[in-house]
């Protein structure tokens, strides 16, 4: 039977883009989850991490993996400023218009990328890229395992971080209840550019990351800005690990889905489990519902 | 008799922007003002919904798309008549917008709007992958609705449809259903506690916007004369939408009339400067309306007037108001 002898390759390569996606979901589930900001820019700024790194790659000759130190600490100092010079300003206004004003953002990153790139279809290449390995009948690109792994490190690194540092605590404390966190002498200020400048950096690990598996262009980052969103809500609002759940999971679903709809619509997957989750189990698969 | 006196200026504008063409026949012009006023229908039809229902969609394109998929498609496969194909449309529009209402209505604050993006993209994902009815990525040549060279009967039309988007909104500003949509906008429990039918006035809200965004979408179809899911299914449609509204002023009758004004300029202005530069514009006005203007325009300008007009009425004296009312 066809269908089965795809199976096992769909599945390999559907939990080793779920390692990404878990990147991006947790990044996202900072923002979103914790934070409480409805931010449409993650996308964009996984877009910006890309670039940097393609910049990194052809013009210093760096290695795209090195490229996570750059692009991250360049969008944690990114993500700060624009949490102070903008975010800060609609923290507390209505959820419409932070979601206008981050869609004008996203705007602005991914505009000025077109200007800068064009909406060329660009791509770097490396020696893992053509390394194939193989095991049975499943075959796994070096560079989608190397990415992976390195994902599955960062996330469970940080997921310790937030679980035992003092910013960790004062973190969940914040996004708890902001007032008795700043009773308690959390710099809830802090603690909130910090997060917001944490989840954009996580957004440019994951954007290097992509980078050596997938192509860029200025608009790469839209699908992956909503499908952040399902990830986030199929794992339950608030929720790190659950982010990084939900990210595996909607990858496994889009790689073994495109087996009955077909590649073109793998996408839309995505979208469809999104709108039934929200329907019938809006406190997620894998977390405890927040007002 | 101050019913009629109320309409004299709204007739008069109206005939003013039909009699256009009759002075202006510079092409180039003539485009520009089809297109700010496909922006103002679309921007209008948006503002029913988003500012006066205060269910903000960032879904649109699904009926601007579905508009000009209908005339499209009736027009080459079945070599139906055009004005045919944009009476489906409206009609596809009204199932269409019911059944996107039953999923979406159920979603509150930023679930309803991530999900009508939600659904809009799947719309044209399909399209995208139902090559045999839609030809996919390569698109579709649409016939126009207007022989002969003249740009004038498509200014016509599409003003006739800005028209009526607007005397819409216009009507409905001044009736129980514009006092219901902004009960439900304001506080959607309280709404419902005095008894109005927030859900079925949602819909409503939503059908006569996804209405007026098909016809606008047939029409550009035809106008273009060619589409393909990118164009007229994809999310910067959605956006625009939303941003000539907020932008010109969100709830106020004229405000996307406004909004499509500037925004057209201004992306003519900078499209012969930068050639894609004018969504850059577009997303650093988004924000800047976000953050120092969240009424828009038009929104901020009203309230300016009515704040003076109320300092105004303080300064002459309480006594003074009293007595007159009194008399």
């Amino acid at each position: 039977m066809e269908l089965l002898a795809q199976l096992p390759q769909n599945l390999v390569s559907g939990l080793l883009l779920g390692g990404m996606y878990a990147l991006i979901g947790v990044g996202l589930a900072l923002v979103f989850g914790v934070m409480d900001i409805v931010n449409l820019a993650h996308g964009a700024f996984l877009m910006v991490g890309m670039y940097t790194t393609y910049l990194l790659v052809n013009h210093l000759g760096l290695d795209p993996y090195l490229g996570i130190l750059v692009s991250g600490p360049i969008l944690f100092v990114l993500g700060m400023l624009i949490q102070r010079l903008v975010i800060k300003r609609i923290a507390t206004a209505s959820h419409m218009n932070q979601i206008l004003l981050t869609v004008g953002l996203s705007m602005v990153l991914v505009n000025t990328a077109q200007l800068l790139f064009t909406a060329d279809y660009r791509q770097i290449r490396t020696s893992y890229a053509e390394t194939v390995i193989r095991i049975g009948s499943v075959s796994m690109n070096l560079a989608y395992i190397i990415s992976f792994f390195l994902a599955v490190a960062i996330t469970v690194g940080l997921y310790l971080y937030l679980m035992k540092s003092e910013f960790g605590r004062a973190l969940r404390a914040t996004s708890q209840d902001i007032h008795a966190a700043q009773l308690m002498g959390v710099n809830v200020q802090n603690v909130q550019m910090t997060a917001f400048g944490l989840g954009m950096a996580l957004a440019g690990a994951a954007g290097a990351l992509l980078t050596p598996v997938y192509y860029l262009y200025p608009t790469v980052g839209e699908n992956f800005g909503l499908k952040a969103f399902t990830m986030v809500v199929l794992g339950g609002m608030g929720s790190v690990v659950g982010a990084a759940l939900g990210g595996v999971t909607l990858a496994l679903a889009e790689s073994l889905g495109q087996i009955f709809v077909g590649h073109e619509l793998k996408d839309a997957i995505g979208f469809f489990v999104f709108i039934l989750v929200l329907l019938f189990k809006p406190e997620g698969l894998f977390g405890r519902a927040r007002a | 008799m101050s019913k009629v006196k109320e309409l004299i200026l709204p007739v008069l504008l109206a005939v003013a922007v039909l009699a256009v063409p009759l002075v202006i026949k510079n092409p180039y012009w003539l485009n520009v003002l089809i297109l700010i006023l496909v922006w103002t229908s679309l921007g209008t039809a948006w503002n029913i919904l988003g500012g006066y229902a205060g269910q903000l969609s960032l879904g649109h394109s699904a009926f601007f798309g579905l508009g000009a998929y209908t005339l499209a498609i009736t027009a080459t496969r079945f070599g139906w008549n055009p004005w045919l194909g944009i009476a489906l449309g409206i009609l596809l529009a009204v199932p269409l917008s019911l059944f996107i209402g039953s999923i979406t209505f159920r979603l509150h604050g930023p679930y309803f709007v991530l999900g009508t993006l939600a659904i809009a993209e799947v719309l044209r994902l399909v399209a995208l992958a139902w090559r045999s009815v839609t030809n996919g990525a390569v698109g579709i040549m649409v016939p126009r609705l207007f022989m002969g060279i003249s740009r004038a009967p498509f200014y016509w039309f599409i003003a006739a449809v800005a028209i009526v988007a607007v005397g819409l909104t216009w009507w409905i500003e001044r009736n129980k259903v514009g006092y219901y949509f902004t009960a439900i906008r304001e506080d959607q429990e309280t709404a419902e506690s005095i008894g109005i039918n927030t859900t079925g006035y949602k819909n409503l809200a939503l059908v006569i916007s996804a209405v007026i965004s098909a016809v606008t979408g047939a029409f550009y179809a035809s106008f273009l004369s060619y589409i393909e899911p990118d164009i007229v299914l994809s999310e910067p449609v959605s956006l625009q939408m939303a941003i000539v509204a907020i932008i010109g002023g969100r709830g106020t009758v004229l405000g996307p009339t406004v909004g499509a004004t500037l925004l057209v300029l201004a992306s003519e202005l900078f499209r012969a400067q930068f050639k894609q530069a004018h969504l850059l514009i577009y997303g650093l006005l988004l924000m800047a309306a976000i953050l120092f203007l969240p009424g828009g325009v038009l929104g901020t300008i009203q309230q300016r007037l009515k704040d003076r007009r109320a300092a105004r009425l303080a300064a002459t004296g309480a006594t003074f108001v009293a007595r007159k009312e009194a008399s």
